[in-house]
Order: structure tokens, then C-alpha cells, then sequence
């Protein structure tokens, strides 16, 4: 039975599913390594995803024009990032429980407007597959890698982008700066508060796109909590992956790969308790979490507040 | 002090909003001699499945009685059973007639509120057992049969031999629906292989989704599966034009191309006769389910997919061999 699952179909089958249900997670989380980067704890990741998710879809299925969907979700995750900025910086509310707030009026807010505005789940035609001459006919690669759609490869893309301007420009400095030591930035002419801001905001977008990339790329529904707790497997990704883009995508991967791999693991009735192999994902990501030696220290200023002169 | 009273504000905040997540909508009628319905759903009213079918259906007796002389009020989206069960013991103490827990994870808080309001009635499912109180009903739906009968149906469309199965967790009206829907397909061929893949949710459409995709991957043409999450299955369906049966409520409006037949729960019968019963004075105590035979359950067939007609027929068989028991799903 277990030979069966080395089979090219397979291994083809579990491998591009992996790349696909590892796409919102990959959004979420990288946005979320640039908020916490920067020292600002969001753990509104859920709500707003929800909402971006309901915004991309409620726009597409009116419009019939998905990019003015991508367009309403990015405004919309740019709206929740930016009063979580505004509640957790101007207001230096404690950043956990303000988080949660914002997941909950993301849940309400998204099932209220969904009752009202749609009633009932309805359908979109999402963005499709897209064709890359060359590269998609590459055999089983191209199966893998190049037969996806376009928020896919925008999420893949979105992890090399987020190592380079972490680690390779003076935004990324500020942004590390700001959320090691805010005060030396301070200091130095950064305003914490102005990159902070961006860090969230730009956190905000992101989640939003992984809820569009939920709701009219890869599944063209809206239902209410569709999310059902992702984005807080994505915050969990970022601590898993060192808050490092490449690692980051690395415990995304890997968590979805594991997850394809056990419905493939049912499907070709190999003689695992269903019970034990939904579990399996969550239960391999702990071990690596367990044996990864490498133990990295989260932003020092994670979670505090700035106040000059404190 | 200043961070305390931001969190103070932050927490009443959430507070206030708690009441919204969980969609509580109330539409209240005042009228004399009215009877009043509170049903707690685990997801919402539009969910196309478990929920929907128990709101449509009091929907229909509402339509019945006249606004005027029959009310309901609902909290939908109830997955988290501590709020369940507060809204549960304030619909009880709030004297409506009926306070229906419409989901087997109500159980446990039902047991303990019931024997507080014994002037109140209460209906759970899906389930048999009343708890032996005499203010408690419980329902099932024999979801089975309705699987036997799209499992008929599968087995003769499927091209390839290989069904695939979404379903949430191993459990209730899920799993008698999942294992009617293999022992109907391979009464019918035994050729054929159902694959199953439960996923251990019943909200993570994404990854219902994914199982669907799966499914195809490894050859199913016909596909089915159960709970709310399934909207994303038949999403998948549809993209890649592979047939799909509903069950719980009628799914033929997500995909109208490839929907052939939906098991469709109709609640109203029992409710009626609950109903009945508490306005004579009984409050509890009775078993119902929901049967092909009863009509609780019914076979709706999508008008606009071109069933072939001894598919229809072998599905009217099994249907008429259910009702006049020469058919017994599970022997």
C-alpha cells in the first residue's frame, strides 16, 4: 500500500497541492514577519484575512473583475492594518488582547456584511491556472511549479522580495532597528512610529491578499470563518521560521505538504485511522520546531510599546 | 495606568463585539398566543447543509401559522459550545416554548440546563437520546439511506470506477451518510472503489477543497461529501466538470452544471409534531428521525442536469426498496 505513494501521480499530486494550500499561509505569515519585525504583535492576522477574503469576493462577484477584488482586499487590509497601528502605537494598547479584538470584528464583521450583502454562498469563476511557455511544459516540475495561478506566484515571489528588503536595503535596517531597539533608533533620526506604521500597514495588505487568494483563487467562495484559524497558523509560521522570510516558507511548506500528503495518505486507503493521519501536519511541525537547533530570539521590542524618554 | 485603562477599553471593545461574531440576529414578533422557537446552529442559516436545513424548515412552519402566531429567533455560528450553551440557558429563561440545540456537541450542556426549565421544551440532534428527561426531544436524520441512494446513482455515472468522499470527522449523521453512500455504490457495482477522506474539520473549506483536488487526482469522476465545509469541494467539482451529490440541504444553486441529486433534510414533519405535542402539554420525552419513508428525507434531483433514465430508475428503485424495506442499508 504505502508504495503506491511514490508513484509519479503521486508525488506530482501531493507536491502541488502542498504549493498551493502553503499560498494564504505564505501571505499571512510574511506580512506578519514585517509587523513583528518591527516590534508590533498582531494577532488580528484571522479577521483580517476574513475581511479581505469577503471584500475580493464581494467585489469580483459584483464586478465580475477579479483585479478590482485584489484591489478591495488590499484596501481593506490596509484599512484593519492601519487602525491595528494606530490602536498598538498611538494608543500603545496592550498588543495581544487589542489583536484578538481586531480578530473578532473581522469574524462579525465579515459574516454581518456577507448575511446583508450576499445571504446565501455563491460562486465566482477565480483566477485560473496560468501558462508560462516553457517552464510549465518542463515534465513533473513544470506540473508542480508552473501550473498554478498568479496569486500563487505572487506568494513565492513575496518570500525572495521580503528576504531582499530585509536584509539588503535601509528600510529593512529601519525595520529590524525598530523592532530590536527602538530607543538607539530613535536616537539615530528613525521614526519608529512612522516605519511601524508601514510594517503593520504593509502586514495588513498582506493578510488581506491571502484572504482574497483563499476566496478568488483557490477555493471562489465566501463562507463565513472560511479562514477557520489559519491566520493563526501563520503567526505560529513566523516563530517557527525565526521570523526569516526563506524559514518562514520553509514551515509553511512543510505544514502543507505534510497535510497533502495525509489526504493522499486516505485516499489511497492505506490503513492509517483518519484520526491520526489529520493530525499528522501539526504533529510534524512540532517535532521540527522541537529538533530545529538553530534557536533564534524574537525581536527584543516584540510586543512593547515606544514611548520616547521610557 | 494609562495602558491599563487602553486595556480595559480594548477588552470592553471586544466584549461588545463578541455578540457579533457569533451573528445572534433576533427578529421578535409580539403577538398573544404565539409560539416561540430559539434554535442555536453550529454555523449560519446560509450554510447550505446542517444549518440551513433546520432554519428553512422553520421557516416553512412559520409560513404555515402565520408570522403573526409563530416565532423564531436564531444564534447562528455557534461552533464554540461555551457560547452555545449561554445562549441556550437564555432563550430557556427568556420562556420561549421550543429551544432547539441543533448539533450533537450541544449534548452535554443540554443535560445540565434542561432539568433547570422543565416548563420549557428542548429538541436536540443529531442523536436518540433524550436523556430520559421529560422535557427532552431528540432527532436524527437516517442520513444513510439518502447515501445509499446517491451511492446507486455514483456507481452507474462514474466512467472511471473510482468515487471520491469528503467528509468532516467520523461522527453522526457524516459518517452514516459516508458509509450508506459505499454500500450503495457497491450494491450497484462491486467493481467500483470508493475513496474516503475525512479531514477532521468541519469549517476548513481549504482544505475540503484540497481533498476534492486529491480525489481527482487519483481518478474520481463522481464526487460527494457532507457538512458545511463542502462548498469548496464542489468548487473543485465544478472547475473540473466532475459530477457532485449533495446531501443536507439542496447544493444544486453553487454548481448547477454538475449537480445531479441532493439528500435533502426536511425537519418540518417532526417539528410539526413536537410542536404538537408541547401545545398539548407533552414537553419531551420522544425520539424522532428523519426517513425516506417519513419524507424527512428527500432525493431532489437537479431538473437541469440530463439524467439518464435507468440511472433515474435504478434511483427510484432503491428509493421505493428503502421505503418498503426490502432494501436495508445497513443489515
Amino acid at each position: 500500500m504505502i508504495e503506491q505513494l511514490f508513484t509519479k501521480a503521486v508525488l506530482v499530486g501531493i507536491l502541488s497541492s502542498g504549493i498551493r494550500l502553503a499560498t494564504p499561509y505564505l501571505y499571512a505569515s510574511i506580512g506578519e514577519t514585517f509587523s513583528q519585525r518591527s516590534g508590533v504583535l498582531n494577532l488580528g492576522v484571522e479577521g483580517q484575512m476574513l475581511l479581505g477574503a469577503f471584500a475580493a469576493f464581494y467585489v469580483a462577484f459584483s464586478t465580475g473583475n477579479l483585479w478590482l477584488g485584489m484591489l478591495a482586499a488590499i484596501i481593506t487590509g490596509l484599512l484593519m492594518g492601519l487602525a491595528m497601528a494606530f490602536v498598538s502605537i498611538n494608543l500603545q494598547a496592550v498588543q495581544g488582547i487589542s489583536g484578538i479584538g481586531f480578530y473578532l470584528f473581522g469574524l462579525g464583521m465579515s459574516d454581518l456584511l456577507f448575511q446583508k450583502l450576499l445571504g446565501t454562498v455563491e460562486t465566482v469563476s477565480g483566477f485560473k491556472p496560468v501558462y508560462i511557455p516553457w517552464l510549465s511544459d518542463i515534465p513533473i516540475i513544470g506540473e508542480i511549479l508552473f501550473n498554478q495561478n498568479i496569486l500563487v506566484y505572487g506568494a513565492y515571489f513575496l518570500v525572495f522580495a521580503a528576504w531582499f528588503v530585509l536584509n539588503k536595503t535601509t528600510l529593512g535596517l529601519k525595520i529590524k532597528a525598530v523592532g530590536e531597539s527602538p530607543q538607539a533608533a530613535d536616537s539615530l533620526g528613525v521614526s519608529v512610529k512612522k516605519v511601524r506604521y508601514f510594517a503593520v500597514g504593509f502586514g495588513g495588505i498582506m493578510s488581506g491578499i491571502a484572504g482574497a487568494s483563499l476566496s478568488i483563487a483557490l477555493l471562489n467562495v465566501f463562507q463565513q470563518n472560511m479562514t477557520s484559524g489559519l491566520g493563526f497558523i501563520a503567526i505560529a509560521l513566523v516563530y517557527f521560521g525565526g521570523w526569516r522570510p526563506f524559514a518562514v516558507m520553509g514551515g509553511a511548506l512543510l505544514f502543507s505538504m505534510v497535510n497533502s500528503l495525509q489526504l493522499w495518505v486516505q485516499v489511497l486507503n492505506i490503513p492509517i485511522p483518519s484520526d491520526f493521519a489529520v493530525m499528522m501536519p501539526y504533529v510534524l511541525t512540532i517535532l521540527a520546531l522541537i529538533v530545529s537547533v538553530q534557536r533564534v530570539r524574537p525581536p527584543s521590542a516584540l510586543s512593547k510599546p515606544f514611548e520616547r524618554g521610557h | 495606568m494609562k495602558k491599563l485603562k487602553i486595556t480595559l477599553i480594548m477588552l470592553l471593545l471586544a466584549a461588545l463585539l463578541l455578540p457579533a461574531c457569533a451573528g445572534e440576529e433576533a427578529k421578535v414578533v409580539e403577538v398573544a398566543e404565539l409560539f416561540r422557537v430559539a434554535v442555536v446552529m453550529p454555523s449560519a442559516i446560509t450554510d447550505l447543509a446542517f444549518s440551513q436545513s433546520m432554519y428553512d424548515a422553520l421557516v416553512v412552519i412559520q409560513e404555515e401559522r402565520g408570522a403573526e402566531n409563530f416565532e423564531i429567533v436564531y444564534s447562528e455560528g455557534m461552533f464554540v459550545v461555551d457560547d452555545a450553551a449561554a445562549a441556550i440557558r437564555d432563550y430557556a429563561s427568556q420562556g420561549f416554548d421550543l429551544v432547539i440545540a441543533h448539533g450533537s456537541q450541544y449534548g452535554s450542556s443540554l443535560q445540565e440546563i434542561a432539568p433547570d426549565f422543565l416548563e420549557t421544551s428542548f429538541a436536540w440532534g443529531t442523536t436518540v437520546d433524550t436523556f430520559g428527561m421529560p422535557n427532552v426531544f431528540a432527532y436524527e436524520a437516517k442520513s444513510e439511506e439518502g447515501g445509499y441512494v446517491n451511492g446507486v446513482m455514483a456507481a452507474m455515472l462514474s466512467e472511471s470506477g473510482v468515487l471520491g468522499v469528503v467528509g468532516p470527522i467520523e461522527t453522526g449523521d457524516a459518517k452514516l451518510y459516508v458509509d450508506g453512500f459505499a454500500v450503495g455504490a457497491a450494491a450497484t457495482n462491486a467493481d467500483v472503489q470508493v475513496n474516503t477522506n475525512w479531514i477532521g474539520s468541519f469549517a476548513d473549506v481549504a482544505l475540503a477543497s484540497e481533498a476534492a483536488q486529491t480525489h481527482i487526482g487519483a481518478g474520481a469522476d463522481v464526487l460527494t461529501g457532507t457538512a458545511q465545509m463542502v462548498v469548496g469541494a464542489i468548487g473543485v467539482a465544478k472547475e473540473n466538470d466532475v459530477l457532485w451529490f449533495g446531501t443536507q440541504a439542496n447544493q444544486t444553486s453553487l454548481a448547477p452544471s454538475i449537480v445531479v441529486a441532493n439528500q435533502v433534510y426536511h425537519w418540518e414533519g417532526i417539528l410539526r409534531q413536537m410542536i404538537e405535542l408541547i401545545e398539548g402539554g407533552t414537553y419531551g420525552g420522544q425520539y424522532y428521525e428523519l426517513t425516506l419513508t417519513n419524507g424527512g428525507l428527500v432525493i431532489e434531483f437537479n431538473a437541469d442536469y440530463a439524467l439518464l433514465d435507468d440511472i433515474k430508475a435504478a434511483a427510484d428503485a432503491a428509493i421505493n426498496g428503502i421505503v418498503d424495506g426490502s432494501i436495508t442499508v445497513f443489515p
